[in-house]
């Protein structure tokens, strides 16, 4: 119970898909300029996230892994299928897609009607794909887990294209600098947006919790290690932001 | 430019300033910041991408007129993630280290937002000899921006290029550490990436002031 908790909050708060790791991006800025719409995507990607993360999960597991293919027999036991995860996954995710649509069409025209338009355009977002990536780099468990994976960092996303599209719909009434408008504006926003989420980074460091791990997986690089020692700087770049929102 | 006609350069001119991917069509982004931290690594990002770009635009084109319009998304993923294992495989074996370092973010070219947006726009409807231009031409806009973010980062987050020490020796205060310049610790952290984008697209635009958008 508690792992999958802390795997809950880890998801939204500390890996957040958009601010940690940037997937999701184009989506993320194309689809935030009303907070309708960015509900009606985000709404969407929790759930097809939710969905592919535990089917690529079983996949990985009886399928890609080294040695996945034991259970056909003895003699597959030394396969190593995981180079091609990227296209299986991919094709798992189109198809998914695919059929959602498909259903939801069929069985709730209304909720078609407020999610229709985003289901093709989530096929190749890469938020859904990174999901399954991080999902196999990171060996989760069980298909439990996974499930809770795929739903958390789905809110995950769903919190940040939220919060900027309600920033988007204030700030038309601010006075940006005109070479800034729209794009540039909006990128900035988001670094600071991810520099708060930052400081949730040292809120699950629980002991049963390997310490290397959110680190190494991330994507960050080793020289990231070497700069924990400059939390300082961090700090200060998060009162700056604060400065700023003022 | 005796080689190509004056059209066929500016497929390749275009995406580079007026109509680049990243700061005027908002494509690509996704892999684009993660991975900026360094500059070696952008630098195999956008290689890979060119790559990538290049020769999926070359495939799509050629079977353009037999894809069924339908599962057109579905052929080009296939096409995509099969050029994407060619790179994963080529770097796991020659750039294991480099491939740690981009992990998932290899596999992630798959859904980056500008091959699609490349197929679908300009693949689907051209001939294979100006599809192969304009995939090199969007790649190449892609990775001047990445080299410019990562040149930024790496220079002023840790002092180094291409992982050498450029300003001398933060430990052993040489160089341009013995006046007391310190490294920006900010510039490692992933959003600053975000902000390094921000403010080249702000340059950007106010340079060209055709660019700006309405409010």
């Amino acid at each position: 119970m508690l792992e999958h908790l802390e795997l809950f909050f880890k998801s939204i708060f500390v890996d957040n898909m958009v601010f940690a790791v940037f997937l999701g991006m184009c989506s993320y800025l194309a689809v935030s300029k009303k907070v309708t719409t960015a509900v009606g995507l985000g709404a969407a990607v929790i759930f097809v996230l939710g969905v592919t993360v535990p089917l690529n999960w079983l996949l990985d597991k009886y399928l890609l892994q080294d040695g996945a293919l034991v259970w056909l027999g003895p003699e597959y036991a030394d396969y190593d299928l995981s180079f091609l995860s990227f296209i299986l996954f991919i094709a798992t995710i189109a198809t998914m897609v695919q059929l959602v649509e498909i259903v939801v069409e069929k069985f709730s025209p209304s909720l078609y009607n407020s999610l229709g338009i985003f289901l093709p355009l989530i096929a190749v977002n890469c938020a859904i794909l990174g999901g399954s990536l991080f999902m196999q780099t990171r060996d989760i468990p069980n298909i439990g887990l996974a499930l809770n994976y795929g739903i958390s960092s789905g809110i995950g996303w769903f919190l940040a294209i939220l919060a900027i599209a309600a920033i988007r719909e204030k700030i038309r009434y601010s006075n940006v600098p005109a070479p800034l408008r729209g794009l540039g504006i909006t990128f900035i926003i988001t670094g600071l947006m991810g520099i708060g989420f930052q400081s949730f980074g040292g809120m699950l460091t629980g002991d049963n919790e390997p310490p290397e791990e959110t680190q190494s997986t991330t994507a960050e690089t080793q020289k990231e290690k070497e700069i924990k020692k400059e939390i300082d700087e961090d700090e200060k770049a998060i009162s700056y932001n604060e400065a700023l929102n003022k | 430019m005796a080689l190509l006609s004056k059209k066929d350069a500016n497929l390749i001119k275009d995406p580079l300033a007026d109509n680049n991917p990243i700061t005027i069509q908002v494509l690509g982004i996704c892999s684009a910041l993660a991975i900026t931290a360094e500059l070696k690594a952008s630098v195999v990002m956008a290689i890979s991408v060119l790559f990538v770009m290049g020769v999926g635009n070359v495939v799509i084109s050629l079977i353009r007129n037999i894809i069924p319009s339908k599962i057109r998304i579905i052929v080009q993923l296939v096409v995509v993630a099969a050029l994407v294992i060619i790179v994963d495989q080529v770097l796991k074996a020659f750039a294991y280290d480099l491939s740690k370092t981009l992990s998932v973010f290899i596999g992630l070219i798959i859904t980056n937002c500008i091959i699609m947006g490349r197929f679908e726009a300009f693949a689907l409807g051209n001939g294979p000899r100006r599809a192969f231009l304009d995939g090199i031409g969007n790649a190449l806009g892609y990775g001047v921006i990445l080299v410019i973010v990562g040149f930024f980062r790496e220079l002023l987050g840790s002092g180094t290029l291409f992982g050498i020490k450029v300003l001398g020796d933060p430990i052993a205060k040489t160089g341009l550490y013995s006046i007391g310049y310190e490294n920006n610790g900010f510039m490692i952290i992933p959003p600053a990436a975000l902000i390094v984008v921000g403010v080249i697209i702000w340059v950007q635009r106010s340079r060209n002031r055709a660019l700006i958008e309405e409010a």
